[in-house]
């Protein structure tokens, strides 16, 4: 009896050792399949998509770039600071996140402001610092209309002006999670607890593809 | 034991027997209360709770908790034309200050706002009275708007 009870304990272990190690994310979005020439023989290699270069100024006033996130992975998301709807809920949610992960080197958070108007650099740094966020690993950052517009479509996020929704701009309140080599690996609705709670295990998933 | 203890404990069962009666008629007398919350808790889910939170924690320094009695008690009037027409100054809950901006709630009827208030103050607060449509509605004169 005792003997079956360690046989099983065993396997239940080895199962999940299994199940843990065998697990990765995959990589979202369309996917090209492009011919090469290595050591003169044609290969064919997949293109994954990924997010393109980009440069914005932060809540400190500062240039930050795509290069700012390299060798890390990567929350990002689109909001705005006088956003009456989805995006309270959304930020508290990636807060439980940035609480989490608070000053783990190996992870960021990028913000985006769709409201290009009105979220100045000092508007986002009041905001950041009303959040609770104090260091240089939550960035929220401002940009022209047609930059940020088109980066969220390069994370799959709707956003539009509106004047006929409240607060002027209506979005989708994903959160998004890039890999070192800025595929998107996972979205992950912010407004929703059991997908938030997802991406935070996600998040040590990816992480393990690093150690 | 001795004869002494039997009486005092036994006084102070009826005691308690006695509380315990009086505050089940309470709550007997406060149904419409409950009822009153109840039709809040399902407006303040879809108009406040993104901001507030679920259990009126509000967040961080942007958006205020609402679970300070004091305050309360001391804007009672006051809190109707805080939900009709937003609120814009700096203002202090549980010692701490807020002074971002909450937007005004025009789709929100006079009996809509009794039911949220009812719901906060006794849910998130420890009140245990109703706000009555009546009253929403002298407040709402009131506010100099
Ligand atoms: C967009 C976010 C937002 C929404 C939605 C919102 N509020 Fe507020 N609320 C605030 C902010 C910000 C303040 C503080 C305003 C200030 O500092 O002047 C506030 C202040 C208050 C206060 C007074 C301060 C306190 O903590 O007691 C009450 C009461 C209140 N809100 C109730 C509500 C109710 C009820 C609703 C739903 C009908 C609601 N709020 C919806 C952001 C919001």
């Amino acid at each position: 009896m005792r003997k079956l009870f360690f046989a099983g304990m065993i396997a239940c272990i080895a199962f999940t050792a299994c199940q843990s190690t065998s697990t990765t994310l995959p990589i979202i979005g369309q996917r090209d399949a492009v011919q090469k020439e290595i050591d003169g023989k044609i290969v064919t290699d997949t293109i994954y998509h990924r997010i393109p270069a980009f440069s914005f100024l932060n809540q400190d006033s500062v240039l930050i770039s795509d290069k700012n996130f390299d060798q890390k992975i990567y929350v990002a998301n689109f909001f705005f600071t006088h956003c009456p709807s989805i995006c309270p809920t959304m930020q508290r949610n990636l807060l439980k996140a940035y609480e989490k992960y608070k000053n783990d080197e190996r992870i960021s958070f990028l913000s985006h402001s769709i409201d290009f108007k009105y979220d100045q650099p000092h508007v986002l740094k009041e905001y950041a610092t009303n959040l609770g966020v104090n260091n240089e690993q939550w960035q929220f950052v401002t940009g022209s209309k047609a930059a940020i517009y088109s980066l969220a479509d390069q994370y799959f996020v709707y956003t539009k002006e509106d004047s006929t929704v409240a607060g002027g701009y209506d979005h989708s309140g994903y959160l998004v999670l890039v890999d070192h080599d800025k595929h998107i690996r996972g979205a992950y609705d912010g407004t929703n607890k059991e997908q938030v709670s997802q991406l935070l295990k996600d998040i040590d998933i990816l992480l393990k593809e690093y150690e | 034991m001795n004869n002494r203890y039997t009486i005092i404990l036994t006084s102070i069962g009826v005691l308690i027997m006695l509380l315990l009666h009086i505050s089940s008629c309470q709550s007997n007398v406060s149904i419409q209360t409950a009822q009153y919350a109840v039709n809040g808790q399902k407006l303040y889910l879809s108009h406040c709770q993104n901001c507030h939170g679920s259990k009126g924690e509000g967040l961080a320094q942007l958006y205020p908790p609402l679970t300070d009695n004091e305050y309360f008690k001391q804007n009672r009037a006051k809190l109707s034309c805080i939900i009709r027409y937003g609120m814009k100054e700096s203002i202090i809950i549980h010692g701490k200050t807020y002074k971002n901006q909450m937007p005004a709630n025009p789709q929100l009827t006079e009996l809509d706002i009794a039911y949220i208030l009812t719901y906060i103050t006794t849910n998130f607060g420890t009140s245990d009275s109703i706000y009555r449509h009546e009253e929403v509605k002298e407040a709402l004169k009131a506010c100099g708007i």
